[in-house]
């Protein structure tokens, strides 16, 4: 089974929200991690931390920012 | 090494009269400054002055100012103050103290006295760190033979430590921005990577062993640097502060009117720095570097990502970057053997070419 899970880090400066990423896609077996953030500087930072860990990502403008979502490796996408 | 700081923690304060002073900022160091971008906006509004004794002024981006009291007396005069960039308030006294004497140093001068500038949230920071902050700077003074002479303190919301600093330098042997010649080669004297090195210390991921070595390199003075490019005749020299690398050199390439060009892959690096910057631990200082450059620096595609970052990086206490006929790196690098404080890396060269891009990065 995948697991999803979401992160919220709008509003918090580098280097939290890469802390609070990585500790979620730590946390996380396989499957997929969402992240809501509001500021250019942490996009480009949790960019450079998924190639780091190996996750695909793709990043969307959505309202109040970006949302992010990383697919951690042995994904097998969507679950059942 | 990897792996000896054990599992990452979140940032904590600490409490009961003591904290760490990292987590009371969100941009640490040299890493505070206004953008270049910005500041050259709106300095470029102001008159400058045409007084025939001011014979260095903001018009180079230089270190300092050189003002003439007579013909064989300059003053040089600089201030540098920012928020904390080390968890203990020895630690960041010595490197604000470090930091503003670099600049004197980058002007080929020695300093004379220091103003102390201190802005303290007094509710919380307890006084026995802000007189911690300060033996670390006076240590520091001391081993410059510069003289503590006052200081002004404020209560400010941000805690901030930096001097003011005057000094003298000898007339023929300032090192301008502005002296930099085609042929001449490029040298810095310590690592790069100070900037992901205390990010990757506020998030609780850089092993102790690695913070330590950084806070070695920004605590040194940057003296002997200055003595041995003075005695090399050197032409040009600046330090390596907030705008990183690539910042300070496109200043001194468009100050002297020249070319820079670099190579990445020769640059000294301290131990990890490439892998924090892989990581996302990069200051936000080295994006709006990165932006404040844009149409300014050519990047060769075979540099890494995580090695351009570096490259932007913003540095506290940064080395010098001294230009230096090529014949007398040797004679530089044989003034500053046995010192540990001021390597010798020859990390470019000037070319001629007076239009951007100016900086030319290759691997």
């Amino acid at each position: 089974m995948t697991q999803e899970m979401t992160v919220d880090v709008r509003g918090l400066a580098c280097p939290i929200p890469v802390i609070r990423v990585k500790k979620a896609l730590e946390g996380v077996a396989r499957g997929r991690v969402v992240v809501l953030v509001d500021e250019q500087v942490a996009v480009e930072n949790i960019t450079r931390l998924a190639g780091y860990m190996r996750c695909s990502h793709h990043c969307a403008a959505c309202e109040g920012g970006f949302r992010i979502i990383l697919e951690k490796p042995g994904s097998g996408g969507e679950g059942p | 090494m990897p792996g000896r700081g054990g599992p990452a923690k979140e940032p904590h304060m600490a409490t009961e009269g003591q904290c760490d002073l990292l987590q009371l900022t969100e941009q640490c160091g040299c890493g505070a400054k206004l953008p270049a971008a910005d500041l050259r906006e709106f300095l470029s509004g102001l008159p400058a002055s045409r007084d025939p004794h001011l014979l260095v002024g903001p018009v180079t981006f230089d270190d300092a100012a050189v003002y003439r009291l007579r013909d064989d007396c300059l003053l040089v005069q600089t201030v540098d103050l920012f928020p904390p960039v080390a968890s203990d308030p020895e630690t960041f006294g010595r490197i604000a103290a470090a930091n503003a004497l670099s600049d004197v140093y980058a002007m080929g001068g020695r300093p004379l006295t220091a103003l102390a500038l201190l802005c303290l949230p007094s509710k919380q920071v307890p006084m026995s760190a802000a007189r911690g902050i300060l033996a670390g700077a006076l240590e520091k003074l001391t081993e410059a033979g510069a003289l503590l002479v006052g200081g002004h303190t404020l209560e400010d919301p941000q805690l901030k430590f930096g001097l003011s600093v005057t000094g003298l330098v000898e007339p023929g042997q300032i090192l301008s921005n502005a002296g930099a010649r085609p042929g001449d080669m490029l040298v810095l004297t310590k690592p790069l990577g100070t900037g992901l090195t205390v990010t990757a210390a506020k998030a609780g991921l850089a092993p102790a062993p690695l913070v330590e070595e950084a806070n070695r390199w920004m605590s040194a003075l940057n003296r002997t640097a200055a003595e041995a490019a003075v005695q090399s005749s050197a032409h040009a020299a600046t330090d390596i502060t907030g705008f990183g690398l690539l910042g300070h050199s496109w200043q001194m390439a468009k100050a002297s009117g020249v070319r820079m060009r670099l190579r990445a892959g020769q640059m000294p690096l301290l131990d990890h720095a490439i892998e924090f910057a892989s990581m996302g631990l990069v200051p936000a200082g080295a994006y709006a570097n990165r932006r404040s450059l844009d149409g300014r620096v050519r990047i060769c595609e075979k540099v890494p990502l995580a090695l351009q970052d570096v490259l932007f990086d913003p540095q506290t206490s940064g080395g010098l970057l001294i230009c230096l006929p090529a014949e007398s790196v040797e004679k530089f690098r044989q003034a500053a053997a046995g010192q540990w404080e001021c390597g010798c890396t020859v990390v470019g060269q000037v070319e001629e070419g007076d239009a951007e891009p100016r900086l030319l990065v290759e691997m």
